[in-house]
């Protein structure tokens, strides 16, 4: 047992964005931290770090998550994606490319973790789960303004891009679905 | 935050073999993470159970659930059977938190989060659920969104999980392990109410261990509405789950919890006891409610959760009988 005032480390694996990281961690580092402050990914932001804002959003194992609530420790092994991963290449993603067309951001402090999590959510839609605003919880949820809005309800935008995220979810959105047809 | 030590538990006895009066088990994190950081909760190691295999829902053959308490909340409120028998359940789940959140958070964490009253979580103020003995500003204070039933002059604070209030509703049981065996507590029971050890939340015993929450089948409708205080992404102002089976227009079973209202998740039992029997209207609803709030006992800044809370039970009631629920 500790001390109480001598930090303790750990030695993790993480990948990260495809590659695969050796790290010795404080057991108190958030996922937001090591991304940011040990690996230089400086695309997720730190908000509120308190899991309220979204900014820390990021992609565990393919489910959204936010990043200031997850101790890197814990989380040993698993793959992560921030917003600096979504892009194949010079080549943006669907959701990434709808932000743009729709004027979805101002300032672009949240905009990563908008992003992240829109990811995430277009997934959770594709794989049929439902939200507190889906009407008929034994059939498929269409995916409607309500349902962005609600779906998208842990991002917060202080500029108040909302009606453009929700242009730009929406749009991407279509572009999966036609992509898939 | 203090430092402390981390370990991953590779089965139930290993957990049960490392806890010890400086431990914390560790689920999502999403609470006793950020409880951490504002330096609330300050253990010296983390027991980390979320990788246990207790991550399966599985049905019984009499139509209910055995959830693991390792299965995280968006895996729970997607499940085809969950919604489809106990919708309250999947909504009230779904009417918690983000979905960031609940991808992280977990069944038995959910159940032992701690109050989101603002003096718990300042580590600066007096608070006898962290602090016993140190007094209770809330009372006097920012108390709008505490407690209206079975508070104590100890402590306000509310209890602000929404899937323990659908559980309560369901009459599922906790399932728990220590190091003499296993043992289930009806849920009704699980969480207390504050008297003069609001530092206890539960009637957990050091080193307890939950390993799933047994739900009995439900056979009728049912809902979970919440009122707060913006559309998504809050804390329960007053939340109600709700089922209802009317035949022949007279009630013939009910279930009835409130949210947001007291240090756990309130089972109006009495509003039941009025229902069963009666007549499904609306009349009776009002009378259920009427009679269930007859004991609240509203702080000076929180009183508009009566009437809230009597017109959700109406209004949710009403729902059920119309089937627009």
């Amino acid at each position: 047992m500790n001390n109480a005032t001598t930090p303790v480390h750990a030695d993790i694996t993480l990948v990260v964005n495809g590659q695969e990281h050796r790290l010795n961690v404080d057991t108190r580092a958030s996922l937001l931290d090591v991304l940011r402050e040990t690996l230089g990914l400086t695309g997720s932001k730190k908000g509120c770090d308190h899991g309220q804002c979204g900014a820390c959003t990021i992609l565990i194992d393919g489910r959204r998550a936010n990043g200031c609530l997850a101790l890197a420790v814990a989380h040993d092994g698993a793959d992560i994606v921030t917003v600096e991963g979504l892009a194949q290449g010079d080549q943006l993603s669907p959701i990434q490319r709808a932000f743009i067309e729709q004027d979805a951001f101002q300032c672009g402090y949240c905009t990563p973790g908008q992003l992240c999590s829109a990811t995430g959510m277009l997934d959770e839609v594709a794989r049929g789960w439902p939200s507190v605003v889906t009407d008929d919880l034994g059939s498929d949820p269409v995916l409607n303004d309500d349902e962005i809005r609600e779906r998208m309800s842990g991002n917060l935008c202080r500029c108040g891009a909302y009606v453009g995220i929700v242009a730009a979810v929406k749009q991407a959105a279509q572009d999966r679905e036609a992509a898939e047809a | 935050m203090r430092p402390f030590t981390y370990e991953r538990a590779t089965s139930a006895e290993d957990a049960l073999a490392r806890h010890d009066h400086e431990t914390y088990y560790l689920g999502g994190g999403t609470n006793l993470v950020d409880l951490m950081r504002l330096g609330v909760e300050t253990p010296a190691r983390l027991v980390d159970v979320a990788h246990l295999p207790y991550d399966q829902i599985q049905l019984t053959p009499d139509g209910g659930l055995v959830i693991g308490a390792a299965v995280s909340n968006s895996a729970l409120a997607a499940d085809r059977a969950v919604r489809e028998g106990q919708p309250m359940l999947a909504q009230a789940v779904l009417a918690g938190a983000s979905g960031q959140i609940r991808n992280l958070a977990t069944v038995g964490g959910n159940l032992l989060q701690r109050t989101r009253c603002s003096y718990f979580q300042d580590a600066a103020k007096p608070c006898n659920k962290r602090n016993p003995g140190s007094g209770c500003p809330a009372r006097e204070g920012e108390h709008h969104n505490l407690a209206i039933l079975g508070h104590s002059t100890a402590c306000v604070a509310t209890h602000p999980s929404d899937m323990a209030v659908a559980l309560a509703a369901l009459n599922a049981s906790v399932r728990v392990r220590n190091r003499a065996g296993e043992r289930t507590i009806p849920m009704d029971e699980f969480h207390r109410l504050p008297g003069a050890e609001p530092e206890r939340d539960t009637v957990l015993e050091p080193g307890d261990l939950v390993t799933a929450v047994e739900v009995p089948p439900l056979g009728m409708p049912s809902r979970y509405r919440k009122v707060r205080e913006r559309a998504s992404f809050a804390f329960a102002l007053v939340s109600i789950a709700a089922a209802l089976d009317v035949d022949d227009g007279v009630v013939r079973d009910v279930r009835v919890a409130l949210g947001g209202v007291a240090h756990k998740p309130w089972r109006a039992r009495r509003a039941e006891a009025v229902l069963r029997g009666s007549a499904a209207t609306r009349e009776s609803f009002l009378r259920a409610a009427e009679a269930e709030l007859e004991a609240a006992a509203p702080l000076r800044d929180n009183a508009y959760k009566v009437p809230l809370a009597r017109n959700l039970i109406v209004r949710t009631l009403t729902e059920l009988v119309e089937g627009t629920a």
